[in-house]
């Protein structure tokens, strides 16, 4: 049996058990990136659910107000040409992998110039050239993507890794469970990342999984297992730094778990009857934004100026972000039938005859 | 031209595409060291090795997943199901991951997939077994349905498959595994989305595909010795359907049956049926007729699986039925 009652790694015999990897100390400078790319998330999203409030942004929008500090500890200790994929919860991955905001508000708001022409919206974030491969509606669907990702990886040599977030919520579905076989068994450098938010929509994780932690799946398949606090922006990156190893030195893959909480509802339709106003406070007090900065500033790295300055700047790239979302055109209706089919270059193009109508 | 049976085509398009590519490669059930349930991938482990011929566990999800990312990564996967009847175990694969990736992403990625395997009835394996699977798949915008009758479009058809930039559903028969025809050796690459007429006539049009091509030509046969010229078209790419031969046909016969597996309750056929009333009304002389798999289950019991699916004698009776 694993017992792990604090973040770390888990006690178990596998082969390949983490090793501490070397981090080197974050300058400055990129102390302030991180702590100024967590509250551009945070910021954004805020602006988002004024956005959807205004019936702006229609559907679904899922905010990961609270889990900032897990898309940007992993993303600070993986390469630009490593691979990321995640679930419908995807605005903070998209922005921490470098995604161009007025593009992702452009996509929420549906327009052409989002970053999936606004043919995916909130769930379906894509960006080619930022190898952020979405954005997936489906829970679970995207765990054997994300092994596939890492699979071509492997099969061309780039020695790159795949980071494949999922939720709590979605570690119960069976391609999850198909793709971790998989991994372990080809050794495909995929980095499963689960996100216990503590809720699946609004079923707490001890409703729906057993076993706990929730990592200790990894264990039957001989994978590491890591257990990370998803609120200490440091931990995530130590933590993710020994997987990112693991998958990079010996082609391995594993699963993390990091701990989280979501501040606001399962989406913005959300009334949060299933937890207590007191519960939520509990959890606002460690703010993963409050955690860090506090560190920056005790540590020197800040000062409270240095932070104002952040929030103003943030501020305004949000706000130019929702003008050029909201100026921007929505597609043309002739383009509903774009974007289907890729250009043939290996063969003649298939001929596919608009003329005679399927339906009307 | 050599003559080889529809497996062996089948094998030929694989292993010269392989040969072709590097980013080809095949993954799937038995299909590298047992060499294919079927035997239709039968020694390309030997010829190309375990990187690019792959046995994996049986988890056509999981598989069917991975192979999805590996294209939108830029490799040419061709993942085989033991059945197709088995892909309802990755549907969310097909459908959501295949099917729409490139359309949610606004065009970003390119999706060059092959999935295939055998399909169809007529084998007293029941139910579970014996599903056609073109109408389900025929229904998602992005995907391509290709189901060929005979040896050398299976082996042009797969090989312009494996060379196709988007995701192509090829659904191929198993008893038509052992039907032996002329095949061209080497380079030879049939045209996605278009139908061939297989017995010219002057009477009626046969619409059909896949196995059923076969019932279509038997009860043409049949007919011809009653003085009817029954014209057959093998449609051979299900999606996108070539309408424009369908027409220059029905133009010269005005009458049709469709001849198709497909449970009759939106089946292929129908959308077929629907298109013939929509744009060639005038041209009829009398309705057309569908002569698809009866509304059930597929039963074991050989009596009632014979009755229960489509055969040259329903063809037969159809035809009399739109010729009266
Ligand atoms: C296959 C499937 N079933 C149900 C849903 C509806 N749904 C969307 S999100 C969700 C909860 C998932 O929770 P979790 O995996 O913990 O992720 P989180 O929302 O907490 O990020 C549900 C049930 C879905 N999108 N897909
Ligand atoms: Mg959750």
């Amino acid at each position: 049996m694993h017992t792990v009652d604090k973040p770390g790694r888990l006690k178990d015999s596998s082969s390949s058990a983490p090793q501490p990897a070397a981090l080197p100390a974050l300058t400055r400078d990129q102390k302030h990136g991180m702590l100024r790319m967590m509250v551009l998330i945070r910021r954004f999203e805020e602006q988002a659910e004024q956005a959807y409030l205004r019936q702006q942004i229609r559907g679904f929008c899922h905010v990961y107000s609270g889990q900032e500090a897990i898309a940007v500890g992993t993303e600070s200790v993986i390469n630009r040409d490593d691979a990321v994929i995640t679930a419908y919860r995807d605005h903070g991955h998209a922005l921490a992998r470098g995604m161009c905001p007025k593009a992702c508000m452009a996509e929420l708001l549906g327009k052409a110039t989002g970053c999936s022409k606004g043919k995916g919206g909130s769930m379906h974030f894509f960006d080619k050239s930022k190898h952020f491969y979405g954005g997936h509606g489906i829970v679970g669907g995207q765990t054997p993507l994300g092994l596939g990702l890492a699979f071509a990886q492997k099969y061309t040599n780039t020695n790159r890794v795949t980071l494949c977030y999922l939720g709590d919520g979605a570690i119960n579905q069976g391609v999850f469970h198909e793709s971790l076989n998989i991994a372990a068994l080809w050794k495909v450098p995929v980095i499963y990342i689960i996100e216990n938010n503590l809720y699946a929509m609004g079923t707490s994780v001890a409703r729906s999984s057993a076993g706990d932690p929730l990592v200790k799946r990894a264990s039957g398949y001989d994978m590491a297992g890591i257990v990370a606090n998803g609120m200490d922006v440091d931990d995530v990156r130590a933590k993710t730094a020994e997987a990112v190893n693991l998958a990079r030195t010996e082609s391995l893959p594993s699963i993390m778990e990091i701990r989280a909480y979501r501040y606001r509802g399962h989406s913005m339709t959300d009334p949060r009857k299933y937890r207590s106003k007191d519960e939520e406070e509990q959890q606002r007090k460690r703010d993963p934004i409050e955690i860090y900065k506090q560190r920056l500033i005790d540590d020197g790295s800040i000062t409270e100026k240095d932070y104002d300055d952040i929030e103003a700047s943030v501020g305004a790239e949000v706000k130019e972000a929702y003008e050029f979302a909201l100026n921007s055109p929505d597609p043309e209706l002739e383009e509903v039938f774009d974007d289907i089919f890729a250009p043939e270059t290996q063969i003649d193009e298939i001929e596919r005859r608009p003329k005679w109508s399927y339906g009307d | 031209m050599p003559i080889i049976t529809y497996r062996q085509a089948l094998n030929q398009a694989i292993a010269e595409e392989m040969e072709r590519d590097d980013n080809v490669f095949i993954l799937g059930e038995e299909v590298a060291e047992y060499n294919g349930a079927y035997k239709v991938s039968e020694g390309l482990l030997d010829k190309f090795g375990p990187r690019r011929v792959i046995d994996t566990p049986i988890s056509e999800g999981g598989f069917t997943g991975l192979a999805v990312a590996a294209a939108t990564y830029g490799l040419r996967p061709i993942v085989e199901y033991m059945t197709w009847s088995f892909s309802l175990v990755a549907f969310d694969q097909i459908i959501n991951n295949a099917g729409q990736v490139r359309y949610m992403a606004g065009g970003q990625f390119e999706v060059p997939m092959v999935i295939r395997g055998n399909s169809g009835g007529g084998l007293r394996v029941g139910a579970t077994h014996s599903h056609t699977p073109e109408n389900w798949y025929a229904n998602v915008p992005a995907l391509t349905v290709i189901t060929p009758a005979f040896p050398d479009d299976a082996k042009g058809l797969l090989k312009s498959a494996i060379r196709s930039n988007n995701p192509i559903i090829f659904i191929e028969n198993e008893i038509l595994y052992n039907y032996k025809d002329e095949v061209p050796e080497g380079e030879h690459l049939t045209p996605i989305g278009k139908a061939r007429i297989r017995r010219e006539g002057s009477d009626i049009t046969f619409i059909a595909n896949s196995a059923s091509t076969h019932r279509a030509l038997e009860a043409a046969q049949t007919l011809a010795s009653q003085g009817v010229e029954a014209e057959v078209i093998d449609l051979r790419t299900i999606k996108p359907l070539d309408f424009d031969l369908i027409a220059e046909s029905i133009r010269r016969t005005n009458r049709a049956v469709i001849v198709e597996e497909n449970k009759p309750f939106a089946g292929w056929g129908a959308q077929v049926a629907y298109m013939i009333q929509r744009h060639l009304f005038d041209e009829l002389d009398a309705p057309v007729i569908r002569v698809a798999s009866l509304d059930a289950p597929q039963p074991y019991n050989a009596k009632l699986e014979d009755y229960l699916m489509p055969s040259a004698d329903r063809v037969v009776k159809a035809a009399k039925a739109v010729l009266a």
